[in-house]
Order: C-alpha cells, then sequence, then structure tokens
C-alpha cells in the first residue's frame, strides 16, 4: 500500500466514496491554498471496499459545511499537534453558499453573476437542494 | 419590514387578515380613498404587463397615493445594464413602496434583499405571481366565503401555469381542499407539485383529461390558457391550444352555485357565450384584484383606517 506521513496540524478527511476526492478538493478550494495535501485515491476500506482520502496539512480554518452536501459518510479528523482532537461527521448544511451554481438559465443569478449563489436544503430525505431564487432543484449527479 | 415575494410568505392567518381587509374596501371603496396620501408606489415592469401594472396604479389611486415607474425594460436603466440590486437601491430613495416585475425568476427576491422598502413581486419569469393567488383566493372567499372544504378543478395548461402552481401550494393550507387537475398528458402539473405539494400534504387530487365528467364534482373551475410562448414547437401549441373549450353546453353539466375563474387574457378556452352566465366571474376577479392589492399595499405600508 502506498504510504503517506502522518501530518502534525490540519485535516483527514476519511471514507470519501471512491472517485468523489476531486470533487472534495474543488469544492473545498484546496487549490487556492498554499499547503500541503494529500489525495489517496481508491484506498482499501473493510467498510467501503474502496475509498478515497485526503489529508491536509495546515492550522487553516476550512468550510467542512460542504462534506455533508458531497456524502454525508465523510468523516473529518483533526489533527492538531499530531494527534487527533475532535472528530467530525459530515452533515447536510442547511444552505450552500458559492460552491455550486444554478443551471436554470432563466434565473436572475445567471444573468447578473455578482450575485452569490445560494441554495437552501428543502428536503434532507431527498437530499433536496434549490437555488433560492428560482426555486430550481440542483441536480447533484 | 415585510416584502411579499411567495404566495407562501404570508401565513393562514395573515392571508386571512388582507383578505378580509379587501372585502371591507370592496363593501365601502370611498372610507379608504385618502389612506395612502402622500404615499408613492413605484411599478418597475421589466417586462410589459398591461391588466397587473394597471390594476397596481390603479390600486395606489384608489388609496390616494400616487405612482411612479417604467413599462418595459427598454425604457429603464435595466438597458444601459443596471443591476436589479442597484436600481432597487435607487428607486428606493424615491418611492414608499415597489411593484415589480422581471422576465428573470428570482428578481424580486434580489430586488427585496437590497431595497430599504416593501416590495412586491408582481412577477418573476414563470416562477412566481402571488398577488395573482392573492386575487384568486379572494374571489373565492368573497364569492364562496371560505377556502375550505372545496372541490376545486384546474383546466388546461397545468404544466407551465404558474398561476395553477401558486394556487395548488396556498390552498393546500385549508381542511377539506380537493384538486382535479384537468389536462392534456404534455400538460400536467410538475412532478414537484404531485409529489412535494400534493402528496406530502395528503391532500386528494385526481388527473383526468376529460373535463365535461368532472364538471358536476367541482365547487370552482379554474381555466387557464395555453401559452404560445412556452412551446419550442408551434405544432404542439396549435395541437393543444383548443383542447379545452368551456362552453354553454359543458356549463350545464356543473352545480349551480359552480364558479369559473381565469386569470386572463382568454384566448379560445372560455367561449364569449359563456360571459353572461352569472357562475363565470373572471371579470368579477379582476376587480378583485384591485381589493386585494389595495388592502396589500396597506398592509406592507402599515397603514390602516383612521
Amino acid at each position: 500500500m502506498l504510504n503517506i506521513s502522518g501530518i502534525q496540524n490540519g485535516y483527514v478527511i476519511d471514507h470519501i466514496r471512491a472517485g468523489k476526492s476531486m470533487d472534495i478538493y474543488k469544492y473545498l478550494r484546496l487549490d487556492k491554498l498554499d499547503c500541503q495535501v494529500a489525495i489517496i485515491k481508491n484506498a482499501s476500506s473493510n467498510k467501503m471496499g474502496k475509498k478515497d482520502i485526503i489529508k491536509v496539512q495546515g492550522d487553516m480554518d476550512l468550510h467542512l459545511d460542504i462534506l455533508g452536501f458531497v456524502d454525508d459518510q465523510i468523516t473529518v479528523n483533526i489533527i492538531r499537534g499530531g494527534k487527533i482532537v475532535e472528530k467530525k461527521k459530515s452533515e447536510l448544511p442547511e444552505t450552500i453558499t458559492n460552491v455550486i451554481r444554478c443551471k436554470n438559465p432563466r434565473c436572475i443569478s445567471t444573468v447578473e453573476q455578482e450575485l452569490p449563489q445560494i441554495f437552501k436544503l428543502t428536503d434532507a430525505s431527498t437530499r433536496t437542494y434549490r437555488c433560492i431564487y428560482c426555486e430550481e432543484k440542483f441536480d447533484t449527479k | 419590514m415585510k416584502h411579499l415575494i411567495n404566495p407562501l410568505d404570508f401565513s393562514v392567518e395573515e392571508t386571512e387578515e388582507l383578505l378580509l381587509l379587501a372585502e371591507d374596501i370592496a363593501s365601502d371603496r370611498s372610507r379608504y380613498s385618502d389612506v395612502c396620501h402622500g404615499k408613492k408606489l413605484a411599478t418597475l415592469f421589466y417586462e410589459p404587463s398591461t391588466r397587473t401594472r394597471l390594476s397596481f396604479e390603479a390600486a395606489m389611486l384608489n388609496l390616494g397615493g400616487n405612482v411612479l415607474g417604467f413599462a418595459s425594460g427598454n425604457d429603464s436603466s435595466a438597458s444601459k445594464g443596471e443591476s436589479v440590486a442597484d436600481t432597487i437601491r435607487v428607486v428606493s430613495c424615491y418611492s414608499d413602496i415597489v411593484a415589480m416585475r422581471h422576465p428573470k425568476e428570482g428578481a424580486a427576491l434580489v430586488a427585496a434583499t437590497h431595497a430599504s422598502v416593501p416590495v412586491i413581486n408582481a412577477g418573476d419569469g414563470g416562477h412566481q405571481h402571488p398577488t395573482q393567488t392573492l386575487t384568486d383566493m379572494l374571489t373565492i372567499h368573497s364569492l364562496k366565503g371560505h377556502l375550505d372544504n372545496l372541490t376545486i378543478g384546474l383546466c388546461g395548461d397545468l404544466k407551465f401555469g404558474r398561476t395553477v402552481h401558486s394556487l395548488i401550494s396556498s390552498l393546500v393550507r385549508y381542511p377539506g381542499v380537493k384538486f382535479v387537475l384537468i389536462s392534456p398528458e404534455e400538460l400536467t402539473v410538475p412532478s414537484y407539485i404531485r409529489k412535494e405539494v400534493l402528496q406530502k400534504n395528503n391532500i386528494e387530487f385526481k388527473e383526468t383529461e376529460d373535463l365535461e365528467s368532472v364538471m358536476p364534482e367541482l365547487d370552482i373551475l379554474y381555466m387557464t390558457r395555453v401559452q404560445r410562448e412556452r412551446f419550442f414547437n408551434e405544432e404542439d401549441y396549435i395541437r393543444l391550444k383548443d383542447k379545452y373549450i368551456l362552453d354553454t353546453a359543458k356549463m350545464a353539466l356543473a352545480r349551480e352555485d359552480m364558479l369559473v375563474l381565469h386569470p386572463l387574457p382568454r384566448v379560445n378556452e372560455i367561449a364569449v357565450e359563456v360571459d353572461n352566465d352569472p357562475r363565470a366571474v373572471y371579470f368579477k376577479q379582476a376587480q378583485f384584484g384591485v381589493y386585494v392589492r389595495m388592502a396589500l399595499i396597506m398592509k406592507l405600508l402599515g397603514v390602516e383606517l383612521c
């Protein structure tokens, strides 16, 4: 197995569905951060068979709420001084701001591009998010 | 500060209050003729709409207020590329309340977010038209005396007709309301209305293509126009536009106290011969539209009868 060393301060984002790690990388805007990031794809998992893991080295605050939108199986370990100080399970966020874009061409947010792109959770059982402006459902597929 | 962007922005209690005020206005309009003296309504119509704009302006003038505004996007600074947010910030300095129609869905919410005066959504594309819904509700409330325990038939374009979607979403809040959805297969209500509004609220409803067979069941028949602008294919429009024509023969099947409503404009879907039937209330509905807008302006401005 590929060996990636432990981190001193940062985050281990675990139990990502295999193949979804690049989505998380994009949603957390890790490409914009000047820090070490390890993306492990298709790691073996007893529970999931295969999974992805992301390790982020650094003290920065990450907006982890979005993880629940991508996959509510994801867990996050927050590491300080080489030790896990907090374990988080992802939950569906009530709102998602400036992460996904409305695709409805009739929506005001597609014309006036400076508007914040805000989606609200309207049905947790079906994981339905709707644009606050036009109420169009966001298609997660 | 309260705005009206979506028909569900008002609770059942707030809606009841508004309808009672509108009925009081209807009973003696002259008592309200000066309650908005010195107040200004700005009508920002980015797309033309004869009835809605004139109805808002008539409402404000009936209350003793003044109106200003524009009747098409070409006449406004939008043609220079100004955003809705900037326009509404400026117009808030010129007026006490704003009624806005815009072709883009959600534009009214953007306006409300940036306005410092109350904003009324006078239609945002195919999305919401809450004052039409309030008009429909006032018409039913005034002429039937209640909004609960009614069987409401909705006929025509149930797919694209925003008035239909808003009316269903508003009336599911009243006990004992049933719906009969009459449309060709191509124009049935969208699945989110069926699943997230009707089924979620355990509302009794049925869907049919046959208007005649359900006429005797109905307390209300809400007719809608098949809108040419919603079709990509002219052939489909031509095939479906005259699918339902309400005439005196069909009216003979209905109850004596059934009411026919229509948001107007009507094209072919109601034969002119029906206009003289006392159950045809679509022109009265237009009058109720002015009363409910008068009540709404008063409520949002916090104005009361002295």
